[in-house]
């Protein structure tokens, strides 16, 4: 993975390549009409949405007591719980499990929070396997890279690559480009690992507290045969799933499916809330939950960036992204690319890090229009730059004012103490105005892309003034 | 109970009433506003409109609906395995559906799925399962006890067969979380199955039968099956 | 940022002052837009102030991260405006900068509080304003051919202040204007003030996407009620060697109707 360091790098190489370009216009051009013709009546969309924010901040004010009540209700029902606070601790966890279980492999359903903590490089760097079974995960897999999309992994692949792909990697097929027969090779390789495989892992979609269920919505039936078929199904997830009530749950679900896939439900919704039990003749023997902290706690401490754990993870706002659109998922070398990506990863990788993805916005609020639960995405950008700048006030997080740069500063202390002098900023409109001639034709980054600035032969002021007696 | 329990709850609870004096977030006591129905359908229907909407979505899903209520979903059964050229379907432990001439060899699943691994996932062309109810909104069959219904038979076989008594069509997801009492007695895996299985991910060009059944044929009854 | 569509506003009877508030970019690079702001606005009869005084709303050290100098520049604003006449803004995003951030940027500071919050209520882009209070009765000018339009709808703008939806009304009072849709109409230009020169590889990508849209249209004539936007898209255009030019919509709309006052 590259470090979102090399931010500024990746972004030039995608933007570059047009048929990259021209790839991610088209799905994410095909995934905001399929969203939108969800959303016929804006009126009845914003009313859902609503419910949507309040039920996502109703269970995070509670969030303590409620991890506490879904603990309590899971074990009850014969489901072990675990608490990690990093990533490493999560995978520890999962290789124990695993080893005990005597598994050498495990299979693995879509989990974004999987990725996050890297589960498939420690499964291996402890001798386990870990083979990805959704359809495009399996791909990205099989061509040793990481997904680009946080819903559709392989969206940056065109069938014809994939076609090439499968026929260099799996053995015994033969190059075909047809859509439904690449499908059915995965189909067939995957079923027999589902049959033999002693461990299977998911993420969550949504935990219910009252009832101890985990509930996941899928399409392809991955989820359901990992969590179904072996003998030991573990499930990750993030802290900030829990809601407290089953009544909360379908306008979540009305509301994910549709921002993400522009389906009004998928193919399977899955509640588990037990592993099998007596009189039951299929389904996990052992079931366990991982619940990850990894920043999340840090999210909630401060109130103006507590709303990022309302996130329910639907891809709208990279979908909507126009930055996400030029650049692609890879882009941003983080597991959770988009303007979700750039909320969330400053606390999982830190300020330092992520300095260069909290200013790569143009602040357009075309996430925080789509967003199904109302995260004021732009509000939140802005204050994780001010906590990059060191100006946030209140709670500061680690590594804040990281992103200060000297220069910068100071171009703004000057820009202040001329813009907040009403008598200097007219004589600087007046110089600025009458050596308009003087502008040079290189202005930095701007006129790489554009035309020089170049200022009016007069300032408004000016006009205004010479013009009439108006004050 | 280990220390990374008592770490993150700790940090949690050490900014409880941050939350209050904020303008975007829910003060601890404001309750959460009642559900608006984002659906067509608010309150009860009438049982000609649930079957049409039921179908509705379940055909928008690629499922293929067929009503059997004028005569038997048994003989239904057998035309669609001829057709389909069914030769080994899988039943329910509790079935009680008998061969038939030219029909297809039919197995129970009667024993734990560690012993009938094999023929399920190497040898079965279909499935069949009774639905516990529907959803009429979405074209959405449930199926809630893996007793009766082992959770396998509506995933691992290429074909699935899912007989529906039209009276357990429900308006909505909502409707049937207020009146099934799931919040009392949670079954261990309770699945809602909208079509058939399904994926889009190569160049969001959709396939039938990613890992699941490729097709799901809905056989409506009236009464128990 | 809440989507303007949640509160819809309602709007007083006609003023008889209103303020001017020019914002720092047309000051500088635009000022033919102000002064059609204010004729489009005592055509009407509306007699409008313009203090001196002022310089920007601060928006360029806010969305940067620097709250103290987008603080310090707003607040020498504050006494600029004094009373209950409407403040007038001829370009979207600082308009929303004024109605929506403002009461936020100064919500610690208990003296200045009341004062922002007072501006922020009378904040008008100009479309809205000509719209919604001044109802203007435009009629097509005989003398003029009729033309074809791309209106580039800013998106902070649009989110904020639904200029998208005054905009369009306003240049369907005029029956000799037919306005092409671009593609992708709501996506951003890609300025986003500091963000064009920290990302120029992304911006420069965005800006000229939206330049081949505006141009496929063919529209004879690009106008926005955004000053930023302008002059990115301006700058866009001008080094692609394009015909087309953005014009901000104040100038527009005075050109067509000035004949016919």
């Amino acid at each position: 993975m590259n470090a979102p360091i090399t931010f500024h790098e990746n972004a030039r190489r995608v933007v570059a390549n047009p048929v990259l370009r021209a790839s991610f216009r088209g799905a994410m051009d095909f995934l905001m009409a399929k969203r939108a013709a969800q959303f016929p009546d804006l009126d009845a969309f914003e009313a859902l949405r609503t419910q949507g924010e309040a039920i996502r901040q109703y269970s995070l004010a509670r969030l303590p007591d409620l991890l506490e009540q879904l603990e309590a209700n899971l074990t009850r029902n014969g489901i072990q719980v675990h608490w990690a606070e990093t990533p490493k601790e999560a995978c520890q966890i999962i290789i124990d499990i695993t080893r005990k279980a005597g598994g050498d492999l495990v299979v693995k359903g879509k989990s974004m929070v999987s990725e996050e903590v890297e589960l498939n490089h420690a499964l291996e760097a402890a001798g386990i396997g870990a083979l990805e079974s959704d359809m495009g995960e399996y791909i990205v897999q099989l061509a040793g890279e990481k997904p680009s999309h946080i819903i559709m992994p392989a969206i940056h692949k065109t069938k014809e690559e994939i076609a090439r792909l499968f026929a260099e990697k799996v053995p015994g097929v033969a190059y075909t480009d047809s859509v439904d027969e690449l499908i059915q090779i995965g189909r067939r390789v995957l079923r027999e690992k589902f049959r033999d495989t002693k461990v299977g892992l998911s993420g969550v979609n949504v935990a219910i507290a009252e009832t101890g269920t985990l509930c996941l919505v899928e399409n392809e039936g991955n989820g359901r045969m990992c969590t179904t078929v072996p003998e030991v199904h573990i499930a990750i997830t993030g802290i900030e799933k829990v809601v407290e009530k089953l009544e909360h749950l379908p306008p979540l679900m009305a509301l994910l499916t549709r921002s993400a896939t522009g389906q009004a439900i998928t193919t399977y919704f899955n509640w588990i809330s037990s592993p099998r039990r007596e009189g039951e003749l299929d389904g996990p023997k052992e079931v366990h939950l991982v619940l990850l902290d990894n920043g999340r706690s840090q999210m909630y401490t401060d109130e103006r960036l507590r709303a990022t754990l309302q996130c329910i993870r639907c891809g709208a706002c990279m979908n909507h992204c126009p930055v996400y659109t030029r650049i692609g998922g890879h882009a941003y070398g983080t597991t959770y690319p988009g303007p979700i990506g750039k909320m969330v990863s400053p606390h999982m990788l830190g300020l330092d890090a992520t300095k260069d993805l909290v200013t790569a916005s143009s602040l357009c609020g075309a996430c925080g229009e789509v967003c199904p639960v109302k995260i004021p995405i732009p509000d939140i950008l802005m204050q994780l730059r001010r906590q990059s700048q060191g100006t946030a006030g209140g709670i500061q997080l680690p590594a804040a004012g990281s992103g200060r740069r000297p220069l910068q500063s100071m171009a703004f202390k000057l820009w202040a103490g001329l813009y907040a002098r009403p008598l200097l900023y007219r004589i600087f409109g007046f110089f600025a105005t009458r050596l308009r001639g003087l502008t040079p034709k290189w202005q930095g980054a701007w006129t790489n892309s554009r035309a020089p600035l170049r200022p009016a032969a007069q300032t408004l002021h000016e006009r205004m003034r010479l013009s009439t007696t108006r004050d | 109970m280990n220390t990374a329990r008592e770490r993150i709850l700790g940090r949690l609870r050490s900014h409880p009433s941050a939350v209050a004096s904020s303008g975007h977030l829910r003060p601890n006591d404001l309750p959460v506003p009642p559900a608006p129905t984002f659906s067509a359908i608010s309150g009860s229907l009438a049982l000609d409109d649930a079957i049409a909407s039921f179908r509705r979505g379940s055909e928008t899903f690629h499922a293929e609906v067929i009503d059997t209520r004028a005569g038997d979903w048994r003989q239904t059964l057998a035309e669609i395995c001829a057709a389909k050229n069914v030769r080994h379907l899988v039943l329910p432990p509790q079935s009680d559906l008998m061969p038939w001439p030219n029909g297809p060899e039919l197995r129970k699943f009667e024993q734990p799925i560690e012993n009938f691994k094999r023929e399920l996932f190497d040898d079965t062309d279909a499935g069949l399962t009774i639905a516990d109810g529907a959803i009429a909104d979405t074209g959405t069959l449930f199926q809630i006890d893996p007793r009766t219904t082992p959770r396998t038979l509506s995933l691992v076989p290429p074909i699935h067969f899912c007989v529906l008594n039209v009276n357990r069509i429900l308006p909505t997801l909502q409707s049937a979380v207020a009146s099934e009492g799931w919040q009392v007695a949670m079954p261990s895996n309770l699945v809602f199955i909208t079509g058939p299985s399904k994926t889009a991910d190569i160049q969001q060009t959709l396939a039938y039968g990613a890992h699941g059944p490729k097709e799901l044929v809905v056989l409506l009854t009236e009464g128990a099956a | 940022m809440t989507a303007a569509h949640n509160s819809p506003r309602r709007y007083s009877e006609k003023p008889s002052d209103v303020y001017l508030f020019g914002t720092c970019v047309l000051d500088l690079f635009d000022p033919e837009a102000g002064v059609s702001a204010v004729q489009l606005l005592e055509r009407e009869g509306i007699r409008v102030h313009y203090p001196q005084d002022q310089t920007c709303c601060g928006q360029p050290a806010y969305t940067s991260g620097f709250p103290d100098e987008a603080r310090a520049v707003a607040k020498a604003q504050l006494t600029l405006f004094p009373g209950t006449w409407p403040v007038i803004v001829p370009s979207g995003s600082c308009a929303g900068m004024m109605r929506h951030h403002w009461p936020r940027l100064f919500a610690d500071d208990l003296t200045n509080l009341p004062r922002a919050e007072s501006i922020a209520s009378r904040t008008f882009e100009l479309t809205e304003f000509l719209l919604n209070v001044l109802h203007v009765e435009w009629k097509p000018s005989a003398k003029q051919k009729p033309e074809t339009v791309v209106l580039h709808t800013s998106c902070s703008a649009r989110r904020e202040m639904n200029t998208h939806v005054h905009a369009r009304a306003l240049l369907a009072k005029f029956g000799d204007v037919e306005v092409k849709q671009q593609e992708h109409e709501a996506e951003c230009c890609g300025f986003g003030g500091s963000f064009s020169v920290k990302h120029p590889e992304i911006s420069a990508a965005m800006a000229s996407d939206k330049a081949d849209a505006l141009e496929a249209t063919g529209a004879t004539t690009l106008v926005s009620a955004d000053a930023g936007c302008l002059l990115n898209l301006n700058g866009t255009l001008e080094k692609r060697g394009s015909a087309l030019r953005g014009q901000h919509i104040a100038t527009y709309f005075w050109n067509k109707v000035k004949e016919g006052a």
